[in-house]
């Protein structure tokens, strides 16, 4: 761990030394000119990331609650299972998978839907090709749904069940009986979403396969775009003189520290509710 | 009390149709899978072929295959396996038997984060620790990067199977008067062992589709290749070039050899909940 940081610091040295702080808030990335500034990427990770949570995050409350509150333990199981096989689905699967079928689906419907509707925003306007941020980021929620789904259903399972009793002795109906779980593994559920957001931030092939690997700051979702990861995986093999390799490094470090620390919180949050409900 | 009437039966409502809401989610959630799914069986299947299987990549319009690729992925999971599966075992008894000091607890904290770092991560930090020095990619560096992503997730699976094994157990062998060491190798292992080996396959599962880490570590290669200081073809690597690449004919090739690899890590997957559920 300590020998990874050190080598990517000790790899890094020289973009660092060349444009200090300027590499994170730069919007200009030209290899050929030896110009690197990494702000497109940052940009391009946290939006697809926000996108994949919002739709993720109900999905996956929705699926754990359904498990854990509502189904019977007949369906719910065989259910659970399936949900964790697609957590089990390769990342270059989910690209070739969406490059196919998802980007025609986005491209053909969903976009032209999004435009009719709601295109008074800037958000759904331009070129409808498939390839862009809205399909990386609807990728991405695919991908870390059955993550969060997981960690939210260990955390609801952990609420001692005389809750739901007292709740429903009360008189409250199944859904306000739920509410109350919810309240009290609000600060769980918390750290399951940021745990799904650090996978989110890191993920790489199907991303880079779905998103147009494109250097630019788009207000459209519809416009290709890049995220720190693509941008490692898409470029990396070809980075042959030392500065280009060392920027590239560089914001594979910051993507390194950026997701060890929302990965740690994450942690903290989680076991933190273990224990209140153990206690 | 008609105005009570009315608040009960919307509070009944608003509760059916949150539970309607959810199982909606849920089925939402399986459809995606099938729907993936059936795609890569209906457009894999019609393009699969024994030739394929073991031919080598070739120029479009010639055929070729992803043989070389299979062997490669093959060679390189060997590989992590070799240095991952001792590594993250020990690891994993020692967090379980003699982890409860502020050593342990690092090293548990440590673990988990690692499991949560981006796998390009990892193959970036290969690529400046064996790549650059060596000079060029190789199966080596490819199989040690699947070997650092396994090495925590087969330490805490090992960890949390191991402490299932009943205190009860290590007393009984203590009061006989084994030494500790005996005791972790002849009772406690044993007993955590088929727990100990899905954790191992769960890991294989997750190394065999890993794509990222394997990109400029090991390369790629369109030839047979038996070495580890040559750059490998496998078979996720593989998948991502014909997938991106302009043809038809690859995009065909990049599905068959989807169902090979999703097939493996399912056959995988469910052999797993299968022997688990046995146990438990």
């Amino acid at each position: 761990m300590a020998a990874m940081i050190f080598m990517m610091v000790w790899n890094s040295l020289p973009t660092i030394k060349t444009f200090g702080l300027n590499f994170l808030i730069g919007r200009e990335w030209k290899p050929a000119e030896s110009v690197f500034g990494a702000l497109p990427f940052i940009y391009g990770t946290i939006v697809s990331s926000i996108i994949a949570l919002i739709i993720s995050v109900p999905l996956s409350l929705g699926i754990a609650i359904f498990l854990v509150e509502q189904a019977p333990k007949k369906i719910a199981t065989p259910i659970a299972f399936m949900v964790e096989l697609l957590a089990a689905i390769p990342s270059v699967v989910y690209g070739l998978w969406g490059i196919f079928v998802l980007a025609p689906f986005v491209r053909d419907y969903l976009g032209v839907f999004l435009e009719k509707y709601l295109g008074w925003l800037p958000l759904f306007q331009g070129r409808l090709t498939g390839i862009g941020m809205l399909t990386g980021g609807i990728i991405l929620a695919l991908m870390i749904t059955p993550i969060i789904t997981a960690v939210v259903r260990d955390i609801l399972e952990v609420v001692p069940t005389q809750q739901r009793e007292a709740a429903l002795a009360l008189g409250a109906t199944k859904w306000e009986t739920t509410q109350i779980v919810l309240g009290n593994a609000a600060s769980g559920i918390a750290g399951a979403v940021i745990l799904g957001l650090g996978r989110a931030l890191g993920e790489t092939m199907a991303v880079t396969m779905v998103i147009g690997n494109s250097p630019q700051i788009s207000a459209s979702l519809f416009e290709p775009a890049y995220t720190i990861a693509s941008v490692l995986a898409a470029n990396f093999a070809e980075a042959t003189d030392e500065l280009y390799l060392s920027a590239l490094i560089e914001i594979g470090l910051v993507l390194f520290l950026v997701t060890f620390v929302v990965n740690a919180f994450a942690k903290l949050l989680v076991s933190r509710v273990g224990k209140r409900m153990h206690a | 009390m008609s105005n009570k009437e009315s608040l009960h039966r919307r509070r009944k409502l608003v509760s059916s149709l949150m539970t309607t809401i959810t199982a909606a989610c849920a089925v939402f959630a399986i459809a995606v899978l099938l729907i993936i799914l059936s795609y890569i069986a209906v457009r894999g299947l019609s393009s699969i072929s024994l030739q394929f299987l073991i031919d080598t990549p070739k120029p479009v319009g010639e055929g070729g295959g992803i043989g070389n690729a299979i062997l490669g992925s093959v060679l390189m999971t060997l590989l992590a396996c070799v240095i991952g599966l001792p590594i993250g075992i020990g690891a994993g008894v020692y967090l379980a038997e003699f982890g409860e000091n502020l050593f342990g607890k690092t090293v548990r904290f440590l673990a988990d984060t690692l499991i949560g770092v981006p796998s390009i991560i990892i193959g970036i930090f290969i690529y400046t620790l064996i790549v650059l020095p060596m000079g060029r990619q190789s199966g080596l560096a490819g199989g040690l990067a699947l070997a650092i992503i396994m090495i925590p997730i087969v330490a805490r699976t090992t960890e949390e199977m191991i402490r299932l094994v009943p205190n009860s157990m290590r007393e009984g062998a203590l009061a006989l008067g084994a030494p500790q060491w005996r005791v972790t190798w002849n009772i406690v292992l044993p007993a955590a062992s088929t727990g100990i080996a899905t954790g191992a396959m769960l890991a294989i599962a997750r190394i065999s589709g890993e794509t990222a880490p394997l990109l400029f570590t090991a390369l790629n290669s369109r030839f047979y290749n038996y070495f580890y200081d040559q750059p490998m073809a496998s078979l996720t690597v593989q998948i991502f070039n014909y997938a991106t690449g302009p043809f038809d004919v690859e995009h065909r090739m990049a599905w068959a050899a989807t169902l090979i690899l999703i097939t493996l890590i399912l056959a995988i997957n469910i052999l797993v909940r299968f022997l688990t559920r046995k146990r438990f």
